[in-house]
């Protein structure tokens, strides 16, 4: 398992082969790569800046992590959240797993992001011209991590 | 008791500051107490942790979602609603 929390950026491809290089028992890898938009609620992003807590963010995603393979079969799993100046287009967080069969590693990927989040304690502020101002969270981020029991919260 | 209060993002520029480590008074010994002592300052902080605002409170790095027991050298982070991902 691993988990980071950096400014820089990372490689996908590298990840995503650190996974399954060394292990024949994977037979599937999915990967999640969120993005930074250029539009929120209507105003032109000019930069994201990410702020998190640190100590509690990594253990917080290796819990999430922990409870994913608790629920299905994980066999490796890599978090990776950038913190600090990022401009649109540029990748914000992947998280990859590495399961035996598809199903497993498309469910637990999902999870890991729907906690990640509701339960990470990242915050995002965007940069607009008309200022900057901090990310409201989203109801609909409740609700998605609520699909899986649990407050989400 | 002298416990560790740590603030983030929204809550940080608010309050102007990150951290403190204050002794807190006989008779404050539960999250509860804790939080009734920091809006008793009145401004920003009464506004900011009234009933029915939305902030978030970790316990030695763990969330909290109800009352608890605090003690010696806590840390106590309250901050807004997480936004990551």
């Amino acid at each position: 398992m691993k988990i980071a929390v950096q400014s820089e950026a990372f490689d996908l491809n590298a990840e995503v082969a650190a996974l399954h290089q060394a292990n024949p028992k994977v037979g599937a890898v999915v990967s999640f790569l969120g993005l930074v938009r250029d539009i929120n609620e209507g105003q032109g992003v000019s930069t994201l800046s990410l702020e998190h807590y640190p100590g509690m963010t990594e253990k917080a995603l290796a819990q999430i992590v922990e409870d994913a393979r608790q629920r299905w079969e994980v066999l490796d799993a890599t978090v990776i959240h950038r913190v600090g100046a990022l401009q649109p287009t540029e990748p914000i967080v992947l998280v990859a797993v590495a399961s035996g069969h598809r199903g497993d590693a498309f469910v637990a990927c999902e999870f890991i992001m729907d906690y990640l989040k509701t339960r990470a304690p990242f915050w995002k502020k965007e940069a607009t011209a008309e200022g900057e101002h901090w990310v409201d969270a989203r109801e609909s981020d409740d609700r998605a991590a609520a699909r899986w029991g649990g407050s989400g919260k | 008791m002298n416990v560790r209060l740590l603030y983030f993002a929204r809550l940080r520029e608010v309050f102007a500051t990150g951290q403190e480590t204050p002794e807190l008074p006989p008779g404050i010994q539960t999250l509860a107490d804790l939080l009734d002592w920091l809006r008793q300052r009145g401004g920003v902080w009464a506004e900011e942790l009234a009933a029915g605002r939305a902030y978030r409170v970790a316990i030695n790095q763990d969330l909290i979602e109800q009352d608890a027991v605090l003690h010696e050298n806590d840390e106590i982070a309250l901050f807004p609603p997480v936004t990551g991902g």
